[in-house]
């Protein structure tokens, strides 16, 4: 595997010189492999929006370096544009970015911009839209006639058209109902898959992130605590805890029976997990009708 | 970006600005806008510069900033002053073409400078240590006699504060939604002035309907708290005048005599 970004000694301080003065970044340092699906978690005001936009060169860092594929997106900051092509990011609630009359146009804008026309064009927003799991009858309505959450997938469909190589979304679940989460969810994954891309997920959803992520990062107060495995991030359910978070309700539950000193397996991520861990030994014991 | 502008901004603090009565505070501006116009000679003009830095030192606030306010306008200051040094009457001290420069015209310069910029650091000083809260609360209370003649001074001032308030939101959204946008390869730094003007529309669409969608909750929150417009309604927080104000009025009314004296006594130069 290779390496698709790679931050070095990254910093970055709000509002210098004033009374607000606040150090987002601290000095952060560490490797993202190609296809990777990352999962980062932290507290509010962990830095972990300000890391994400330090990826894309929407903020330039105070200190250090990122590069992609080996290069420090600031080498030549004219071309700062071609960096945010490479890496779509998606940002909180990032459907008060619509504007264009229909939701084709809309989609279209990022791809636009990047220099596609005509069928090329047309293929990046179909596709987009077919991911994200919108109606094609939808793209030709205008964005605000939409459902709140058709229109989180329109914009979604918007970066997703641009086909970056390295894709970050920031809690791109947030406020949709359990039915959309999931949906939503599986939809990254699938793309994820297909593509075969990098994905960066930032979220305060354990339960969505313990079943989707390769590894995950743990932002507090603007380090990488830690940086590991899925499995390993929530067998270390204290040291989250000290970070103002959790494990997911299942490992929690898992972890319990295991202090009870039932044969379960440590770190167990998802529901169904669980199940096929349990079935066995309620069927041994014959509980289980 | 946006945010760096400190104008208008509001930095929370206890020195003795910070405690003076807003009401008090407003009519000493305002006194000083009149009275910085009304200076006609060096004494008098050191006198109102003298009385601007007084209350900036007392605002305890960094130079900083005040620096930050003046760097806005500095185009403005460059530009009149070069108009009124061009544009004086008498004898030219200096002539090249139709640009002649005169002992009068020196001293409008001068004057006009030195008065732009006694003013925004008086505003800046305002602003810096009123938040937007007790600005308009005072302005409420100033406008009151106004409602003799059915004038809706509390609507008015709701308008304001709720505009004033809205403002900073505003433009953290603007922020965002820039980053948003750029972060889809909008390019708001190249092209012509046409060019710049259309890549404006993905940033001020987004905003109109967030601001409208902002006004509609704030409107329902209003209401579901029963609010009903200014009649009855008492205040969380009274303002009282105290010794401090006095001492403040004291050295407003010294500036304003001692301006008028030298006025009177010496020599005009303007």
């Amino acid at each position: 595997m290779s390496c698709v970004l790679e931050l070095k000694n990254l910093s970055f301080v709000y509002g210098k010189g004033t009374p607000f003065e606040k150090k987002a970044v601290d000095n952060v340092s560490l490797k993202i492999e190609k296809g990777e699906f990352i999962g980062v978690i932290g507290h509010t005001g962990s830095g972990k929006s300000t890391l994400m936009q330090m990826l894309n060169g929407l903020i330039r860092p105070s200190s250090g370096q990122v590069l992609l594929d080996g290069n420090d997106i600031w080498a030549q900051p004219k071309k700062i544009r071609d960096v945010r092509f490479r890496v779509g990011m998606v940002f909180q609630y990032p459907e008060y970015q619509l504007f264009e009359e229909t939701v084709y146009k809309d989609i279209s804008f990022g791809p636009q911009n990047q220099g596609k026309e005509g069928e090329a064009l047309d293929k990046a927003v179909r596709d987009a839209a077919d991911f994200t799991g919108l109606k094609p009858s939808l793209l030709e309505k205008s964005p605000f006639d939409l459902s709140g959450g058709e229109k989180r997938r329109a914009a979604i469909a918007g970066v997703i058209a641009m086909d970056p190589e390295v894709l970050v979304l920031d809690e791109p679940t947030a406020g949709l109902d359990p039915m959309g989460r999931e949906v939503l969810l599986s939809q990254i994954v699938r793309y994820h898959k297909e593509r075969q891309n990098t994905v960066l997920l930032v979220t305060h959803t354990m339960e969505d992130i313990a079943r989707v992520a390769d590894r995950i990062i743990v932002m507090n107060k603007g380090r990488p605590e830690m940086f590991a495995p899925t499995k390993e991030i929530f067998s270390r359910g204290d040291e989250l805890e000290a970070f103002g978070l959790r494990v997911p309700q299942i490992t929690a539950i898992m972890r319990q029976l295991r202090d009870k000193g039932i044969d379960v397996p440590e770190g167990v991520l998802s529901v169904d997990e669980a199940f096929a861990a349990l079935v066995p030994l309620l069927q041994k014991e014959g509980k289980l009708w | 970006m946006v945010r760096d502008v400190s104008f208008g901004q509001y930095f929370p603090g206890k020195s003795p600005m910070h405690r003076l009565d807003p009401r008090g505070k407003l009519i000493m501006f305002i006194a000083f806008i009149v009275i910085i116009f009304c200076t006609f000679n060096y004494v008098s003009l050191g006198i109102t510069a003298a009385f601007t830095v007084l209350f900036l030192v007392l605002s305890q606030i960094s130079p900083k900033f005040y620096f930050k306010s003046l760097k806005v306008i500095i185009f403005i200051v460059i530009f009149t002053s070069l108009l009124n040094l061009f544009y004086g009457s008498g004898e030219p001290l200096w002539q090249w073409g139709i640009l002649r420069i005169t002992v009068n015209g020196i001293n409008r310069a001068v004057f006009v400078t030195v008065r732009i910029v006694c003013l925004i650091l008086a505003g800046s000083c305002l602003t810096f240590t009123t938040s937007p809260t007790e600005l308009t609360d005072a302005i409420e209370r100033l406008m009151k006699p106004l409602k003799v003649i059915r004038f809706p001074v509390h609507e008015i001032a709701m308008m304001m504060s709720l505009a004033l308030r809205f403002v900073p939101t505003l433009l953290e959204e603007t922020d965002k939604i820039m980053a948003a946008q750029k972060a889809r390869g909008a390019d708001m730094e190249s092209g012509n002035l046409f060019k710049r003007v259309k890549a404006l529309i993905p940033i001020l669409i987004p905003l109109f309907v967030s601001a409208f969608r902002r006004a509609y909750d704030v409107a329902t929150a209003m209401e579901c708290r029963c609010y009903r417009g200014g009649a009855g309604r008492t205040r969380m927080k009274q303002i009282h005048l105290s010794a401090r104000d006095v001492a403040a009025f004291i050295v407003t009314a010294l500036t304003i005599g001692g301006v008028i004296v030298c006025n009177i006594f010496l020599k005009r130069v303007l």
